[in-house]
């Protein structure tokens, strides 16, 4: 018993010490985190300030529209300033000539509450690429910056917001553009494809282009959250028609609205398929395109004007849009659109080179020179598959059943 | 009583001692890699421009023949979606895709191994595949719910020689070993493997089957047994040091980047040339073959020195 007692102390003493010195240096830990995530708050405050210096070099902001300083094709990213795409032995001559030739004013359909939760995300990815962008909103704010149209938010709204949205569009840029996009905040556009499937027309034409809907009109409409684009002669005779009241507010539906305005001035909506009749601007997102299977009492069958494709030849290798992107989702767009790819991979589907453009030089030193006997592997959509043009009249005009296209913002 | 109070201050000052000994220990081991190892390269880099410009027709041809891959995609009957998915996918670009199960499932093919342990499964694989390379240089073993996409791993490994280890992919450090992450992909040489399979016979330093309480995942298994050949793990990587086989799936990459690099979120996150990305989902990797395959913005060429065509009978590419 006598013995006991001080190893019994020692044995305590030890776990003591032991549980002591561990608290202590935890302490220490904990506070050289703290120290250090003070000191990540500086940088940060740092950080945003760079980012304000460098949105000034990237945009000139200038009565609210963006105006595109460096185009995204010439330099890799603002921070390193260095020519990435250069580095990247990244040849963007004809999309170069296209961004002069093709002007395009991007104007996106959005309001004070998803500034910073979507539209952010479309500031920093495709409308980079517009020589224009302008962002609607129902509220002036100089900062971001957005155009207050004056109306209120709401689904109610779209449409009065779209016809002041080109109204304004027309008085302020009708000389600096030539085409002119309606987006949404959750649409992806990729803007170069945009000029490829417009450099085959010509901007006096009186056309507008976009995923073709067929119900309650003649020649058909464009989604709205697909996203589409009138020509200046189309834009003109748009804001002419409500002078003269030959178009007025007819419905809030706002695709169906500015669809059955066109056809009343006489604007043709064209056919914006790639050369394989794949369609080029989405109403959904790639993945569903891709990989889900409607089921065929799903309005979007009876709604499309040319015959659906399921699985791969869904979409054109050359897409325009896709709707109900989120914010990952742009930067996903964006990282699949302009950077990853397959080194060396010759695409099967090679777009026709637009009228009046300089043919392309050969692809590759290697295809170029060797191989007469290429392996060409061209696919052609198999249309007799999928031919689903109904014989069957189109449902009633019913504004709640329409098509999801029309998102409240 | 006095003596009990210095038992106790003792032990007290013996405990404190303990505790930091065990804490410098513990800070010690993750310290930075060691330059013990005899690397010849920790890093691999793709051939730059200029390297490639100088090459004959005749050369090119040589190295596009060169870096043919023979792809070795594990699979289980319990992953059958991943696993149809990756036939119908990446897999159509490797010049070889040979599957290997653990169990036969009727549904679809692949070269029975009949084996339940990872490691012995492996194993058999490997020297399945050693047995049925025929005059492919290159192995790439990859899960099924990994994307890969071969024509960036060929450059990568383009002007590197077959006759040389090489043992590819991302590769990290587990105390003392350096291995290649398996969910990442493994790239493997023709010399790399055939000094493994000289290994296999040794029973004592690498053992088909480990009969410890305790298994070392078979990705660290392999590294043990390479590096007891000579062969160490190198990091593919592009020049800006952006690793080129990931473990993560593109998304949460992209949401990582959007928390650590607001303003430069894709430049920022994953690299153009990637070759693997990890837990993929059967739609993601659809959505990835279609963005690598086919989406592209209009007017934009890369004139790269080398071409790879599309492969026979294959429509999402």
């Amino acid at each position: 018993m006598k013995t006991l007692g001080p190893r019994i102390s020692f044995y305590a003493g030890f776990v003591v010490g032991t549980l002591t010195l561990y608290v202590f240096l935890r302490q220490l830990w904990f506070e050289k985190t703290v120290s250090m995530q003070q000191v990540g708050t500086f940088a940060g405050i740092q950080d945003y300030q760079q980012q304000l210096e460098e949105e000034k070099k990237m945009w000139k902001k200038e009565r609210s529209a963006l105006f595109n300083l460096k185009h995204p094709h010439h330099i890799g990213t603002c921070t390193s300033g260095h020519n990435l795409g250069f580095q990247r032995g990244e040849d963007s001559s004809m999309a170069d000539e296209l961004y002069k030739k093709v002007r395009i004013l991007c104007w996106v359909m959005t309001g004070p509450k998803n500034l910073e939760t979507k539209t952010r995300h479309v500031k920093y990815t495709w409308s980079r690429h517009c020589n224009i962008v302008v962002f609607m909103s129902s509220v002036d704010d100089p900062d971001f910056p957005t155009v207050g149209l004056g109306t209120k938010e709401g689904r109610d709204q779209l449409y009065w917001k779209t016809i002041r949205a080109y109204h304004y569009a027309y008085e302020h840029y009708a000389d600096e553009a030539d085409w002119f996009l309606k987006a949404d905040d959750d649409t992806y556009v990729i803007v170069d494809n945009l000029r490829w499937v417009l450099a085959n027309h010509t901007p006096d034409e009186p056309i507008y282009f976009g995923r073709r809907f067929k119900p309650y009109t003649k020649q058909g409409y464009m989604s709205g959250g697909a996203g589409y684009v009138l020509s200046k002669e189309a834009l003109r005779r748009f804001v002419e028609g409500f002078k003269s009241k030959q178009c007025t507010h007819t419905t809030s539906v706002e695709d169906l609205a500015m669809g059955q305005c066109m056809e009343k001035v006489g604007v043709l909506a064209g056919d914006s398929r790639d050369s394989f009749h794949r369609e080029t601007f989405h109403p959904f997102v790639l993945e569903q395109h891709l990989t889900a299977k409607f089921p065929k009492s799903f309005w979007y069958w009876s709604y499309c004007y040319y015959p659906i494709s399921e699985g791969p030849n869904c979409c054109s290798d050359i897409s325009v849009s896709f709707h109900y992107v989120d914010a990952v989702g742009m930067y996903l767009m964006e990282y699949y659109t302009y950077h990853l790819r397959a080194f060396g991979y010759r695409y099967r589907y090679q777009p026709p080179t637009p009228p009046g453009y300089r043919i392309k030089k050969s692809e590759s030193w290697d295809a170029g020179k060797k191989d007469k006997k290429l392996e060409q592997k061209l696919i052609h959509p198999d249309l007799s598959r999928t031919d689903k043009r109904q014989n069957e009249d189109p449902p009633p005009v019913d504004g709640k059943d329409g098509p999801p296209a029309a998102e409240g913002k | 009583m006095l003596s009990d109070g210095c038992s106790f201050m003792k032990g007290m000052l013996l405990g404190g001692v303990f505790c930091l000994v065990l804490s410098l220990l513990g800070s010690f081991n993750f310290s930075p890699e060691s330059s013990t190892e005899d690397h010849h390269h920790h890093h691999v880099y793709a051939p730059t421009k200029d390297e490639l410009k100088h090459l004959s027709d005749s050369r090119v041809e040589e190295l596009k023949n060169q870096v043919r891959v023979y792809c070795i995609i594990m699979v289980q009957p319990k992953t059958l979606v991943y696993w149809a998915t990756v036939l119908d996918t990446w897999s159509k670009h490797c010049d070889n895709a040979v599957f290997y199960t653990s169990e036969s499932s009727k549904a679809l093919e692949a070269v029975d191994l009949n084996e339940k342990d990872d490691w012995a499964r492996l194993r058999k694989a490997l020297i399945h595949a050693y047995e049925n390379a025929g005059d492919l240089r290159w192995f790439f073993v990859a899960q099924p719910t990994t994307f890969a996409i071969i024509e960036n791993l060929k450059y990568l490994i383009l002007a590197k020689d077959p006759n040389e280890p090489f043992y590819l992919g991302n590769a990290v450090k587990s105390g003392e070993l350096e291995y290649v992450e398996y969910s990442s992909g493994i790239v493997l040489s023709y010399e790399a493997l055939k000094r493994l399979m000289t290994m296999f016979k040794d029973e004592s330093q690498c053992p088909e089957r480990t009969h410890t309480l305790w298994t070392m995942g078979e990705d660290k298994q392999l590294a043990l047994c390479l590096k007891y050949a000579g062969v160490f793990a190198e990091n593919g990587e592009d020049r800006h040091g952006k690793g080129l086989f990931n473990k993560q799936n593109v998304v949460s990459m992209v949401k990582q980047s959007m928390q650590d690099n607001p303003t430069d979120v894709v430049e920022g996150c994953c690299p153009d040339m990637a070759v693997t990305y990890g837990e993929m989902s059967p739609n993601q990797m659809h959505v990835m073959m279609f963005g690598v395959y086919r989406l592209r913005p209009y007017g934009h060429d890369f004139h790269d020195w080398i071409t790879f065509y599309p492969p026979k009978d294959s429509d999402n590419d």
